[in-house]
C-alpha cells in the first residue's frame, strides 16, 4: 500500500511539474467545448423561416406564434402559396418552411387530423436536419397540448429533405466530445508516460522491484482517471452555463458511464504503449488508434446513419459510437439503464477485453 | 549455499533461433566484487535481466541471494538492488522524493526512509540538495546518488549495469569506492563494464564472447594464463577472434 501511495504520488509530481502539458490538458476541454459549442450552435439560432399559409385561421396563427415565441425562427416571408418557396430556398432567404395545408385548423378541429410540410436545406444536412428536427419538435409541443386540452387530434407533419435525420438537437456534440477529451486524456496521455519510462530507462527499475504488474499498472493510470473525470465533468459544466446543454437523466449513471469508457481508453493507451518504445510513435499509435475513429466513426460530428454501409459496421467496434449513444440517451433523452443496457453491455465487455489484453500485453514483457 | 549470493548452473536463454546466453555457468561468492564483461552484444544485458527476474531462461537455472530465479522471483526481487544503463532517478522529481519514491516501494518505513536518507546524503555530500531536482545535478552526482538509492533497502546483492558510462575519471574513482564500501559491508556486486582498467578493481572477473563465458578468474589468474600485462591485452586477445 506503502509503495503504491508512493507511485501515485509520483506520477502526481510528474503531472504537475510538467506545467505546459497540464495546462493544455486543463484547457482543452474548456477550449473545445467552445470551439464545437459555438460553431455548431450559431447554424441553429437565427433560422430564417419561411411560411406557406393559403388560408389563415386561429389555429394556424398560433402555431405560427409558436415558432417566433422560441427565439430561435425568424419569419422571413409568409406566402399564399408554395410556388415562391424555391426562390427563397435558391437566395438562401430561407433555410426552412412550413406548409400548412388549406384549411389547415377547420380539419383539425372537424376531423382531428390536418397535414404540415416541413421543408429544410439539406446542403447543409447536419443542420438541415438539426433544424428540420427543431421544426418537427415545435409542432409536436403544439399537438401535445391542444390533445390535452381538447382531445384526440392528429397533425400529421411530413418531413421533405434529402437526408436521414436523427433525432437530437444540437447539444448532440457533448456526448462526442467528452468521448474525444477522454481519448486525449486517457489514451494519449497514458500511453505516453508509460513509455517516457522505457525511453528513460526507469521502467526497468519498477519491473525490477518487488512492485506487482498491477502495482505499476494502476500507480501510472490512475492519475490520468483522475485527470479524465475532471475533464468530463468540465465539459458537462461548461456546456451547461455555456449552451444550457441540459443533462435530463441520471448524473450519476452518466459518469458511471464515463468511469466505463475511461477504462476502455486507458487500456488502449497501455496496449499502445506495450507496442512501441517511444513517446513519438505512442503519439502517432493513440491519434490513429482513439482519437480519428472518435472523431469520425462515433457519431459525434457525421451522423453514422449517413455513412456507407461498410463504415456503418466498422463503426460497432468504436468504442466511443457506443459511448456517445449512451450519453446521449441520457442527457438528451433522459433515459436510464431500463433503455440503454445493451450498450452499456457492448461499453462494458470491451472494456473488459480490452483491460485483460492490456494487463496481458504489460506482463508479457516482464517475461 | 549461504555463502553463494549468486549460482548459475547452464544458465541460457534463446530468442527464437538466437541464442543470446549459451549454458554460462559461475558463482558469486557473497561480499564479493564481481566483474561482468563482454564486448557490446555479448549477452551481458541478457544475462542480467535473466539474474534480476525480468526474463525468464530457456534453459539451465540460477539462484540469487539463495532464490530461485524462475519460481521465486518475488523473493529474489525483494533482496537485490538494480542500476541499469540509463538513468534509474526521475528527472523531474527531487532528490528527496526519489528517495521515499524507492524507499516505499521496497516496503520501508517513512523513518527508516529519512534516517538512510539523511546519512546517504551526508556521506555524498549532497545534503544541501535533499530540495533539489535531481535534473539540476551533475551526471557524476546523479550515478553516485542512483547507486545509493538502489542500496537503499540493503539488498544482498546488487546488479550494476554499466554503471560509469559517460563519468569523468575522478567520480568513476569515487564511485569504485562506493562499491568497495557496498561489498565490505557484506553487500555482493554484480558489475558490468566496458572500462578495463575498472575490470582490475574486481575480485573476480568472467569474460562473456557470443553468449558465452569464455574467460573466469581474478584478473592477476587470468593475466598470468595468458601471458599479458593487463586485462585490455587479454580482453582484446579474446574478444577479436570472434568479431
Amino acid at each position: 500500500m506503502n509503495a503504491l501511495w508512493g507511485l501515485l504520488r509520483k506520477e502526481a509530481y510528474h503531472i504537475l511539474r510538467d506545467r505546459r502539458t497540464l495546462a493544455v490538458l486543463v484547457l482543452l476541454p474548456i477550449v473545445q467545448v467552445l470551439l464545437f459549442g459555438f460553431s455548431i450552435r450559431t447554424d441553429v439560432k437565427n433560422v430564417r423561416l419561411a411560411i406557406v399559409d393559403p388560408a389563415p385561421d386561429a389555429t394556424t396563427l398560433e402555431l405560427r406564434n409558436r415558432f417566433t415565441a422560441t427565439g430561435t425562427f425568424r419569419t422571413v416571408a409568409v406566402l399564399q402559396n408554395e410556388r415562391d418557396l424555391d426562390r427563397l430556398f435558391q437566395t438562401d432567404t430561407a433555410q426552412v418552411a412550413i406548409v400548412f395545408e388549406p384549411g389547415f385548423g377547420s380539419r383539425l378541429v372537424a376531423g382531428g387530423v390536418a397535414q404540415l410540410l416541413i421543408i429544410a436545406d439539406a446542403t447543409e444536412p447536419n443542420s438541415g436536419a438539426a433544424r428540420q428536427n427543431f421544426v418537427t419538435a415545435v409542432v409536436q409541443r403544439y399537438e401535445l397540448e391542444q390533445r390535452q386540452r381538447s382531445g384526440a387530434i392528429r397533425i400529421l407533419p411530413e418531413a421533405r429533405a434529402r437526408f436521414n435525420p436523427t433525432r437530437e438537437s444540437t447539444n448532440l456534440f457533448v456526448p462526442g466530445l467528452m468521448a474525444l477529451v477522454l481519448n486525449i486524456i486517457a489514451a494519449l496521455m497514458t500511453a505516453l508516460s508509460l513509455t517516457r519510462e522505457k525511453e528513460t530507462g526507469t521502467m526497468e527499475v519498477l519491473l525490477v522491484s518487488p512492485l506487482r504488474p498491477w502495482q505499476i499498472i494502476v500507480g501510472k493510470v490512475a492519475p490520468y482517471m483522475l485527470i479524465g473525470f475532471v475533464g468530463v465533468l468540465t465539459v458537462l459544466i461548461e456546456a451547461r452555463l455555456v449552451f444550457g446543454v441540459p443533462i435530463r437523466g441520471s448524473l450519476l449513471l452518466l459518469l458511471a458511464e464515463g468511469g466505463l469508457f475511461i477504462l476502455v481508453a486507458l487500456s488502449m493507451g497501455i496496449l499502445i504503449s506495450a507496442r512501441t518504445s517511444s513517446q513519438r510513435v505512442a503519439m502517432m499509435g493513440a491519434m490513429l488508434a482513439t482519437m480519428l475513429p472518435t472523431q469520425m466513426l462515433s457519431g459525434f460530428i457525421f451522423p453514422i446513419e449517413s455513412m456507407p454501409r461498410v463504415l456503418q459496421v466498422i463503426a460497432n467496434i468504436v468504442p466511443a459510437k457506443w459511448f456517445v449513444l449512451i450519453a446521449r440517451g441520457i442527457m438528451l433523452k433522459g433515459v436510464g439503464l431500463a433503455y440503454l443496457w445493451q450498450e452499456t453491455l457492448v461499453l462494458a465487455g470491451m472494456a473488459a477485453l480490452l483491460l485483460v489484453a492490456s494487463t496481458r500485453s504489460f506482463k508479457v514483457r516482464l517475461q | 549455499m549461504t555463502d553463494l549470493a549468486i549460482q548459475a548452473r547452464d544458465l541460457t536463454r534463446a530468442f527464437d533461433d538466437f541464442v543470446a546466453v549459451d549454458r554460462i555457468t559461475f558463482d558469486v561468492r557473497a561480499g564479493e566484487v564481481f566483474g561482468f564483461l563482454g564486448a557490446n552484444g555479448a549477452g551481458k544485458t541478457t544475462a542480467i535481466r535473466m539474474l534480476t527476474g525480468l526474463l525468464k531462461p530457456t534453459a539451465g537455472q540460477a539462484t540469487v541471494a539463495g532464490h530461485d530465479i524462475a519460481r521465486d522471483t518475488e523473493a529474489v526481487k525483494r533482496d537485490i538492488g538494480y542500476m541499469s544503463q540509463r538513468f534509474s532517478l526521475y528527472d523531474d522529481l527531487t532528490v528527496r522524493e526519489n528517495v521515499r519514491l524507492y524507499g516505499g516501494i521496497y516496503d520501508l518505513s517513512r523513518s527508516e526512509i529519512d534516517e538512510r536518507m539523511r546519512q546517504m546524503l551526508s556521506r555524498l555530500g549532497l545534503e544541501h540538495a535533499e530540495k533539489e531536482l535531481v535534473s539540476a545535478l551533475p551526471l557524476g552526482w546523479k550515478q553516485k546518488l542512483a547507486f545509493s538509492v538502489a542500496l537503499l533497502h540493503h539488498p544482498r546483492v546488487v546488479f550494476l549495469d554499466e554503471p560509469t558510462s559517460g563519468v569523468d575519471p575522478i567520480t568513476r574513482r569515487q564511485f569504485w569506492e562506493m562499491i568497495y564500501e557496498a561489498a565490505h559491508a557484506g553487500t555482493t556486486v554484480l558489475v558490468t563494464t566496458h572500462y578495463m582498467d575498472e575490470a582490475e578493481y574486481c575480485d573476480r572477473i568472467s569474460i562473456m564472447v557470443a553468449g558465452r563465458i569464455e574467460a573466469m578468474g581474478t584478473p592477476r589468474e587470468l593475466k598470468e594464463q595468458a601471458g599479458v600485462s593487463s586485462i585490455d591485452e587479454f580482453f582484446v586477445s579474446l574478444a577479436r577472434p570472434q568479431q
